[in-house]
C-alpha cells in the first residue's frame, strides 16, 4: 500500500538537545495514528515537523511524494494539503468565524470569495457551529473555538490533518464536543495523526498506537494490541498511570 | 478636644446645609473677588480677609465630609474630591485658581482684545491684538503663494476634503476606490495643481508655498509615505534573513539617534553637493523624504512592538493553511499588530505634525514659520504672544482632531465585544 507520510531517520535538535532520535514512521492513506507519551518526549515536535512548522536537521519527510526541504514552494505545497489543528486553537481574533473559515481558500487556494463561503458554511455545519458563522472568536467559548479551529482546517480540503492536543486546554465538559467531531471525521475517512492524552478516544479510532519517549518511538502496535498487551516496560508503566 | 461633634449621618441635617453654605460663600468670595474686584471680606484685616474663603471652604468641607451618608450626590462628591483634610486642600486651591484666571484670560482674549482695525495701531486696548491676525491671515494660511493663484490651494483642499468627507457616506464597495483614489492619485493630482507648469497653469515654485496650507502639505505626504516605509521597516528588523535584518536595524538607528532638526539641514546644504553637477532635486522634495525617512524610523519601532505582542500561534496557524510570507503579514499579522498599536502610531504621526515647523532651517515656512517672519516685521513688533497663541491653538485643533479620530479607529476595530 502507498505511503502518504513517511519519515526516515528524522533527527532534530535545539541547540544541542535532541528532541527527535531516528524517528521512522510510516502513515497510509486513511490511516488513523494516535500519538501519545510523556510531555516532553517530542510528540508535539514530531508532528510539527510533518507540515514544517519545525525544522528537522537530519533524515527525510516525504509527504503525499512531496519531499520537505528548504524549497519555500514545497513547503506551502505540503502545508496547504495538510490540515493543523493546535491545542491554544489560534484563531484569527481580528476575523470572524465565516471569515477565519474562508480566508485561506480566497487566498491559498484562489476560489471565487461565494465559493469559498460555500466551503466554509458547509463545513461549519459539519462541527455544528453555522449558527455562530458571524461571530468572532471572542464571542465563542473554548469547544466551540476548537471546533471552528477544526473547520477552518478542514476548508482547505487537506488530505492529512494533524492534531496537537486538541483537547488540553479546553473544560472538561467541552472535551467530548470536541471528540465528537473528531471521530465523525475519522469515520468519514480522513487521514489523521492525533497528539492526545485521550485513551477513550484513542480506542474508538485509531488504527495504530504510538508511544513516544524521549525523542524516540518506544512502541507502535495496533491499537487493540497496544492497550491489552504492550511489549515495552515504559509503555506498561505509562498506561498503568493513565489510564 | 473636640469642638464640634465629628459629622455623622445623624447631625446630616444641620451640618450639611450649613458646611455647603460655607464652602459657597468662600467661593462666592474669591468670585466676586475676581470678576468684580470687590472685596467682601473688607471690613477684615487684610491678611485675615485673604485667608478667610480658604478657611471657611475647608471647615465647610470638613463638615460636609460624612461618609456613607445616603445621599448620592454628597457621597460622590465626597468621594472624588473631600475624601480626606488634604484632599479638600487641594479641591479649594484648584477652584480658587481657576476662578482667579478666568478674568484676565477673558480679558486678554476677548473683552480688552482688538478686533477692528488694519494696523498695529488700531490696537489700543490692553489684550491681545488680532488685527494682527486679521492682516495676516492670508500669508498664514498660502505663505508667499501669490493671490491670484490661491484658487488651486483652495480647489486642491476641496477636493480632498469633500472625498474624505463622502467616503464617510458611500458604501463598502465604493470607499474601497475612494481610499484608493486618495492614496495613489490624488497626492500627486494635488501638488501637480498646486504647482502647476502645465495644463495652462502658471507655475510657482515650492520656496513661495507656505503657511497652513504647506503644513498639511507636508504632513500628509510625510504620513502617506512614512507609514508604509515604516511597516517594511519593522517586518525587515525581524527577519530571518540576515542581510535584510541589519540593514534594517542599521537605518533605523541612524535615523532614530539623529535630531530631526540636523537631518533637514543636511538634506538642505549637504546632499545637494553629493549630486552630480547640474541635477536639483527640488528643496521641499527633499525635505519631504528627510522628515519621511526620519519618521518611518519611529514608525517602524512602533509597529515592531505590536509584532512582538502576536502570539506565536498566530504566524503557525497562518502557515499551517498554506500562507506564504506576505499573505501571512498582510492578512493576519498586520491588521492585529497594527489594531493594537494604533495610539503609538497616532503618536508619531502627531508628532510628524508638529515636526514640521522645524523646516524653517531650511527657509521653508509653514504656519509657525510664517508667524515667525510676520512678528518680526518692523510695523508688527511686539506680536508674538498672539501669533503662537494662534498657531497653537490651529496646531492643538489639528492634533486633536487626528487623537479622535484614532480612538473612534479603536473602537470601530475592536472585535473583543
Amino acid at each position: 500500500m502507498s505511503k502518504i507520510i513517511e519519515l526516515k531517520k528524522v533527527n532534530k535538535w535545539f541547540d544541542k538537545f535532541q528532541v527527535l532520535k531516528d524517528i521512522d514512521l510510516e502513515v497510509a492513506p486513511q490511516e488513523r495514528i494516535v500519538i501519545c507519551g510523556p510531555s516532553g518526549s517530542g510528540k508535539s515536535t514530531l508532528i510539527r515537523c510533518i507540515n514544517r512548522l519545525e525544522e528537522h536537521q537530519k533524515g527525510n519527510i516525504i509527504v503525499d511524494g512531496t519531499e520537505l526541504s528548504e524549497s519555500t514552494k514545497n513547503i506551502e505545497k505540503i502545508r496547504a494539503e495538510v490540515g493543523m489543528v493546535f491545542q491554544q486553537f489560534n484563531l484569527f481574533p481580528h476575523l470572524s468565524i465565516l471569515d477565519n473559515c474562508s480566508l485561506a481558500p480566497i487566498w491559498v487556494k484562489k476560489l471565487p470569495k461565494k465559493q469559498a463561503e460555500e466551503i466554509a458554511m458547509n463545513n461549519l455545519k459539519r462541527v455544528q457551529i453555522d449558527d455562530q458563522a458571524l461571530k468572532f472568536p471572542g464571542q465563542l467559548s473554548g469547544g466551540q473555538q476548537q471546533r471552528a479551529a477544526i473547520a477552518r482546517a478542514l476548508c482547505m480540503e487537506p488530505k492529512i490533518m494533524l492534531f496537537d492536543e486538541p483537547t488540553s486546554a479546553l473544560d472538561p465538559e467541552m472535551i467530548k464536543e470536541v471528540l465528537d467531531v473528531m471521530v465523525d471525521l475519522a469515520k468519514g475517512g480522513m487521514t489523521m495523526i492525533v497528539v492526545t492524552h485521550e485513551m477513550g478516544f484513542a480506542k474508538e479510532v485509531a488504527d495504530y498506537m504510538i508511544f513516544m519517549d524521549e525523542g524516540k518511538i518506544v512502541e507502535r502496535a495496533k491499537t487493540k494490541e497496544f492497550f491489552e498487551s504492550p511489549k515495552s516496560e515504559r509503555t506498561k508503566l505509562f498506561l498503568s498511570q493513565i489510564l | 478636644m473636640n469642638l464640634i461633634a465629628k459629622p455623622t449621618k445623624e447631625n446630616i441635617k444641620t451640618y450639611v446645609p450649613f458646611g455647603l453654605s460655607l464652602v459657597s460663600i468662600s467661593f462666592l468670595d474669591v468670585f466676586i473677588n475676581a470678576f468684580f474686584n470687590f472685596n467682601l471680606m473688607a471690613f477684615l484685616p487684610s491678611q485675615l480677609g485673604y485667608f478667610l474663603p480658604l478657611i471657611l471652604g475647608f471647615i465647610g468641607f470638613y463638615l460636609i465630609r460624612i461618609e456613607f451618608s445616603g445621599v448620592r450626590y454628597l457621597d460622590i462628591l465626597n468621594k472624588n474630591i473631600n475624601s480626606n483634610n488634604f484632599n479638600a486642600l487641594l479641591t479649594l486651591f484648584t477652584i480658587f485658581i481657576i476662578i482667579k484666571s478666568i478674568p484676565p484670560m477673558l480679558d486678554w482674549f476677548i473683552l480688552e482684545a482688538n478686533f477692528i482695525g488694519n494696523s498695529k495701531e488700531d490696537c489700543t486696548g490692553d489684550g491681545a491684538c488680532w488685527v494682527f491676525i486679521k492682516v495676516w491671515f492670508n500669508r498664514f494660511m498660502y505663505g508667499l503663494y501669490p493671490d491670484a493663484e490661491q484658487w488651486r490651494i483652495n480647489t486642491a483642499f476641496l477636493i480632498l476634503f469633500s472625498i474624505v468627507g463622502a467616503s464617510f457616506f458611500v458604501s463598502e464597495k465604493f470607499k474601497k476606490y475612494f481610499i484608493l483614489f486618495l492614496v495613489f492619485v490624488f497626492p500627486f493630482l494635488g501638488i501637480k495643481l498646486i504647482s502647476g507648469g502645465s495644463f495652462g497653469l502658471e507655475y510657482v515654485e515650492s520656496a513661495a508655498w507656505g503657511g497652513l496650507s504647506l503644513t498639511f502639505i507636508i504632513s500628509a505626504f510625510a504620513i502617506l509615505f512614512c507609514f508604509p516605509i515604516g511597516v517594511i521597516l519593522a517586518l525587515g528588523r525581524r527577519s530571518s534573513l540576515p542581510a535584510i535584518k541589519y540593514i534594517s536595524i542599521g537605518f533605523i538607528e541612524l535615523w532614530r539617534g539623529v535630531p530631526l532638526i540636523t537631518v533637514l539641514f543636511m538634506s538642505a546644504v549637504m546632499f545637494p553637493m553629493f549630486l552630480p553637477d547640474g541635477t536639483f532635486i527640488d528643496k521641499l522634495i527633499r525635505v519631504l523624504i528627510a522628515i519621511t525617512l526620519f519618521e518611518a524610523a519611529y514608525m517602524a519601532e512602533v509597529v515592531r512592538g505590536g509584532l512582538q505582542a502576536l502570539p506565536k500561534g498566530q504566524y503557525e496557524a497562518a502557515k499551517s493553511l498554506g500562507m506564504g510570507y506576505w499573505k501571512m503579514n498582510a492578512l493576519i499579522i498586520l491588521p492585529q499588530a497594527l489594531k493594537l498599536v494604533i495610539p503609538g502610531i497616532a503618536n508619531t504621526l502627531l508628532a510628524l505634525v508638529k515636526d514640521t515647523p522645524l523646516i524653517f532651517v531650511v527657509g521653508l515656512m509653514e504656519l509657525a514659520g510664517m508667524i515667525g517672519l510676520a512678528k518680526t516685521n518692523p510695523k508688527w513688533l511686539g506680536m508674538a504672544m498672539e501669533g503662537y497663541v494662534f498657531a497653537g491653538l490651529v496646531f492643538w485643533i489639528i492634533c486633536y482632531a487626528m487623537s479622535r479620530y484614532s480612538q473612534n479607529l479603536e473602537k470601530k476595530l475592536s472585535t473583543e465585544r
